[in-house]
């Protein structure tokens, strides 16, 4: 029973490059001295720390809690002592730091108590807060939460599960090892995937250049009931999500909407692996397959904790000469590694060594002639030469008019580019800058709203005190004028003069003690202020530390300013 | 002849009729020119234009009665827009007003606050939490950057942070062209 | 920094032109078998022209001169001029025209990449407005004689009615439009010396030449089938239609296609990707109007051939055609459009 396949437009056929890294079996890379965590290893919000600085840690304890829904846990990868909670560079083109947990091993690998449930007599809901606990996002490289795709969806059911190993990117074999090596447990995994969201249909996608892979499936999906295991033809990027999901059912997913709402979701060979050693072994998600390729003299794959150091990686595999720079990711959808002192994070699947006779640099960037090359291997079925141009010129919303955010970075456009243009480095300058550009739009309409509702307030707020004042005053010339009436009689009066007069009084009419404590605060205060040196500011730039001398300078000068008794207070 | 001004005065009518059904079918309610100097202002509400909130300074700029060049926090680029928009000449940030530089937010030495309230009040678009002798702060989300808090506090323990750039704020910078292109941007 | 991708597949420009000037050997070659050598001198003219001008602008406008002149760009607006215009143009013709096709209809509007003409379209254009009685005049058949060519090239020696003679367009134009004549087309094709089989003597052979380049440019993925497709399918259902009812007026398909630009212009000319239509139905729409130009032009207008003004013409329409026909993107074929936001 084979399904039709179908076809998705453009793509590319760059050479695959998948033996050298498939000769040797998966290997357990070894545990190393220092691991550093980064606590947002998903698609979301940042989980939170659980741990603090001198804390013992079993391996697969909790560190770091998902924060909301849309995020997932994270584990100790190995057991021993949290040295640090700090931030940390992280392995991601803007070698931006972000909050890191640093573990100092033990060398025991001392497992937390690991408690392994019967998916099958477990409820959906319960298994899905299993793989946010679990820490389970896509493995594929995207790390989206798995938890939130195996939600149903407004639109019911997900009647078809497309399970991916198509690894269509040059050089990457962890996901072609995985299947080789561990079908069974893909196989398990896919169980439990398919039975949370209760799909009647499972298509898993492999591209028909790993026949092994497609062997050791097949294989172990035998005994399993409608697991369909089906080649793909080989071309870029049949791998991506809404690639395959076409390929294999004939759906085409738009940007913006999720596969629910179709029926369809797709998982990773990895990410259904690492469900079943959730669910099935209670193993957290704490270590993942990295391939090791590229410029090395032992390529192969190994099996990394999370937080190991990539240069100690590295070592494994023993990058030749000729290196000059590695790559996380393949070498289609990679970015370079500002440093190699980074860990090892869920969004790991392959660290390339480049060098220039691997990976020669590109000519020199021509015009755009037009020539439509790029539409024709665009997978998206945009207009790569016109966003180009929208992107180029920063006429951002021409971009979106012609759909820059459906574009999935695959880089098949460069790649065919006569014109050596970076087209994907413009597309995200275009889409980090738009997001920007309605991040700050979106918090000035808010201030806006914010300050006009203050604005009505303090009116509203003046109004009223008006009307009290003037109705305090009516009624004082009514006990004024009516002097004989009965002081019971006087209407509407007794609340509000109080509050009134607190609200009117200037200050001097406060006591003197109430005053006294004030400048006794104040002084406190001052007294705390004046001990306060600026801090950290030895690495800062001259015209910034300028600018911090000024401000002091001023603040200075209000001290003294304050010191001076004040004519009238406030 | 006597024709030929019946015709004319008729066209007359007929088009001075037409232009004053549209004028009364078309009627724009509001200003929209206002509104739309308005979106392209940060909405900072600093005051350092001159005027007492973002929305003011619009209505002075749509009546012509404040220069596009007033609005430190909106900068270069706001001007810029403020000059399409207005199919104005752009023209350099007005010194006296201010300069442009990163957004920063406040940020209270909580340690020092004494509770005064002063900040509360001076806040534009009230993102100080905190009540009378409570410790005060700032929600960070909420702060626009516009410095009115600094200077009303009596102990002096608002200071002004950059808003560090994060892994989910960065922007990919601008693809470096090789090839040096002169001549046309 | 440069992000992913980090291959590459080795393309360039250079190899793009040179491909499309590979395809236009074949045609040469037929060429200079029916018309002699004249037209190497003048694809050599061209050339020397083409790039003096490209290197001289590019110095100006502080460009890598090395990268831009060896990109080829240059030498295919120079091969189509030469081949557009008549071998035995006087040289200072040819000169010139390719000096204003690099000049202005090139580098002033940006250089490669930027010009929304045709820059050898603009040069035949300029040229036959400006220098009609040069620009039609065409040598015999049979007058391969490499130095009488040379005479009248170089010295400007006025060539005589037994060296030249009128296009197959030519003739049944001039022919046609006298009505005392009461010339018919099936009458001045039998009649005429320069008519071959099917189209002009010679030009048929040299236009299934282009036709084979332009198949290799094809089948190189240089061009799509969209643009050659589409304009010779048009010209010819027009002329057949036409033919069909007034046979006497109107030359039939066949004619139509190979005679004249229609084949160079099909395969080399309308495919200019930097002056062309860039979406599949926006290809097809800017085809079958330059096909739909050049066939009124050719049969109603004061100019033989049409080519070179359609191409311009439809080079004018090619940013309303590619904006209002963008295919729809992946996984949003079944929903409208949507609407530009404000």
């Amino acid at each position: 029973m084979l399904a039709t396949l179908f076809k998705f437009r453009g793509g590319i056929k760059p050479d695959a490059h998948k033996d050298e890294s498939t000769r040797t079996p998966i290997a357990a890379a070894p545990l190393p001295a220092r691991l550093v965590v980064p606590l947002r290893q998903n698609a979301g919000s940042a989980p939170l720390a659980l741990v603090g600085p001198g804390q013992k840690v079993l391996k697969g304890e909790r560190i770091g809690a998902p924060e909301g829904n849309f995020s997932a846990a994270v584990h100790a990868p190995t057991s021993g002592t949290v040295l640090a909670v700090e931030p940390r560079m992280l392995p991601h083109p803007s070698a931006l730091s972000a909050p890191c947990v640093v573990i100092e091993s033990d060398g025991e690998e001392r497992w937390i108590e690991r408690t392994p449930v019967d998916y099958a007599a477990e409820s959906p809901d319960a298994l899905r807060d299993r793989l946010r606990d679990a820490g389970i996002v896509g493995l594929g490289g995207a790390t989206f939460p798995s938890h939130i795709k195996l939600q149903p969806g407004a639109a019911g059911r997900i009647g078809t599960l497309v399970i991916n190993g198509a690894e269509c990117e040059p050089w990457i074999t962890c996901d072609d090892m995985l299947m080789r090596e561990r079908a069974a447990g893909i196989v398990r995994g896919i169980g439990i995937l398919r039975h949370i969201v209760s799909a009647e249909r499972v298509l898993v996608g492999i591209e028909d250049n790993k026949p092994q892979a497609i062997a050791a499936l097949r294989a172990a999906a035998a005994q399993a009931h409608g697991i369909e295991v089906v080649p793909v033809p080989t071309r870029y990027p049949a791998g991506g999500e809404k690639q395959l999901i076409r390929v294999l059912t004939g759906i085409e997913i738009p940007y913006g909407r999720l596969g629910t709402e179709f029926g369809v979701q797709c998982f990773n060979v990895g990410t259904a692996y690492a469900t079943h050693r959730a669910i099935e072994l209670g193993e957290p998600l704490v270590s993942r397959i990295v391939t090791l390729a590229g410029n090395v003299a032992r390529p192969g794959n190994w099996e990394v904790p999370i937080g190991t150091p990539i240069d100690a990686l590295l070592e494994l595999a023993a990058p030749q000469a000729g290196t000059d720079r590695y790559i996380m990711g393949g070498p289609m959808m990679g970015f370079t590694l500002p440093r190699t002192d980074l860990p090892v994070t869920k969004a790991a699947n392959c660290i390339l060594a480049a060098s220039p006779a691997l990976f020669p640099p590109q000519g020199p960037e021509m015009p755009c002639i037009r020539c439509g090359a790029c539409t024709h291997a665009c997978p998206a079925e945009l207009q790569p030469h016109e966003l180009y141009w929208f992107a180029r010129a920063k006429n951002f919303g021409k971009a979106q008019e012609y759909h820059i955010f459906d574009c999935i970075e695959c880089g098949c456009c460069a790649y065919v580019c006569p014109s050596n243009i970076r087209l994907v480095d413009y597309y995200r300058f275009a889409k980090t800058s738009m997001r920007a550009l309605e991040r700050e739009k979106a918090a000035a309409d808010a201030a806006r709203e914010r300050f006009e509702f203050r604005n009505v307030r303090s009116e509203r707020e003046a109004k009223e005190k008006a009307e009290r004042l003037a109705a305090k005053t009516a009624a004082a010339r009514q006990a004024m004028a009516g002097g004989g009436q009965p002081a019971g009689t006087t209407p509407s009066v007794p609340a509000a003069p109080t509050t009134t007069a607190e609200a009117a009084a200037p200050l001097p009419q406060l006591d003197e003690a109430k005053r006294a404590l004030i400048a006794a605060a104040i002084e406190r205060a001052r007294a705390q202020k004046e001990a306060v040196q600026p801090k950290n500011i030895d690495n800062l730039a001259p015209e910034k530390r300028a600018e911090i001398r000024e401000i002091e300078a001023r603040r200075a000068q209000v001290r003294e300013l304050a010191k001076t008794p004040p004519e009238e207070p406030v | 002849m006597l024709s030929a001004l019946l015709v004319m005065a008729g066209i007359a009518v007929v088009l001075g009729a037409m232009l004053g059904f549209a004028s009364v079918r078309f009627k724009v309610k509001g200003d929209p020119l206002v509104d739309k100097i308005d979106a392209i202002l940060p909405q900072t509400q600093c005051g350092q234009c001159g005027f007492p909130g973002c929305r003011p300074y619009a209505q002075a700029i749509a009546k012509g009665e404040a220069e596009i060049n007033q609005c430190p926090p909106g900068g270069e680029e706001g001007i810029r827009k403020l000059a399409d928009l207005l199919g104005k000449e752009f023209k350099p940030l007005s010194v006296e007003h201010g300069v442009e530089k990163p957004k920063q937010i406040a940020f209270i030495d909580e340690a020092l606050c004494i509770g005064c309230t002063l900040c509360t009040q001076a806040c534009p678009v009230d993102a100080i939490v905190g009540a009378a002798k409570q410790m005060h702060t700032i929600v960070a989300p909420l702060c626009t950057g516009c410095e009115l808090c600094v200077s009303p506090c009596p102990v002096d323990c608002i200071a002004m942070v950059p808003v560090p750039e994060t892994v989910e704020t960065w922007k990919w910078k601008y693809p470096v062209v090789q090839i040096k292109v002169a001549g046309h941007a | 920094m440069n992000g992913s991708p980090h291959l590459h597949l080795p393309v360039s420009v250079r190899l793009v032109m040179f491909k499309v000037l590979a395809a236009l050997v074949p045609g040469i070659a037929v060429y200079v078998w029916f018309f002699g050598a004249a037209i190497l001198v003048q694809i050599a003219l061209a050339s020397a022209a083409a790039l003096a001008a490209e290197a001289a602008l590019l110095r100006l406008r502080g460009k890598p001169v090395a990268l831009f002149l060896t990109d080829g760009s240059a030498l295919v607006t120079a091969w189509l001029i030469a081949l557009t215009f008549p071998p035995i143009a006087p040289w200072w013709l040819t000169v010139t025209a390719t000096l204003f096709a690099i000049v202005v209809a090139k580098h002033l509007y940006g250089g490669l990449g930027q010009n929304p003409f045709n820059p050898a379209m603009v040069a035949f254009c300029v040229s036959i407005v400006a220098f009609p009685a040069l620009m039609t005049q065409w040598p015999a058949v049979g007058f391969t004689d490499f130095s009488a060519q040379m005479a009248v090239v170089f010295k400007s020696q006025s060539a005589q009615d037994a060296v030249t003679m009128a296009t197959p367009l030519d003739a049944l134009r001039t022919q046609l439009h006298v009505p005392e004549a009461r010339a018919t087309v099936a009458g001045i094709l039998g009649s005429h010396a320069s008519f071959g089989n099917i189209g002009g003597k010679g030009w048929e052979w040299i236009a299934l030449a282009y036709l084979a380049g332009g198949l290799w440019l094809l089948q190189q993925r240089i061009i799509t089938w969209h643009v050659p497709a589409a304009f010779l399918v048009t010209l010819a259902l027009i002329a057949g239609g036409f033919s069909l009812g007034e046979p006497d007026r109107f030359a039939g398909p066949v004619f139509h296609i190979v005679t004249g630009g229609a084949m160079l212009g099909a395969f080399f000319i309308l495919t200019d990707p930097v002056s062309g239509a860039t979406t599949p139905r926006g290809k097809l729409i800017f085809a079958a109007g330059a096909a739909l130009l050049t066939w009124i032009i050719r049969s109603f207008g004061a100019y033989p051939d049409g080519m070179a003004f359609a191409v311009l013409l439809m080079n004018l329409c090619v940013p309303l055609i590619d904006m209002n026909t963008q295919p729809p993107v992946f996984g949003r074929k079944a929903q409208q459009r949507e609407k530009p936001h404000d």
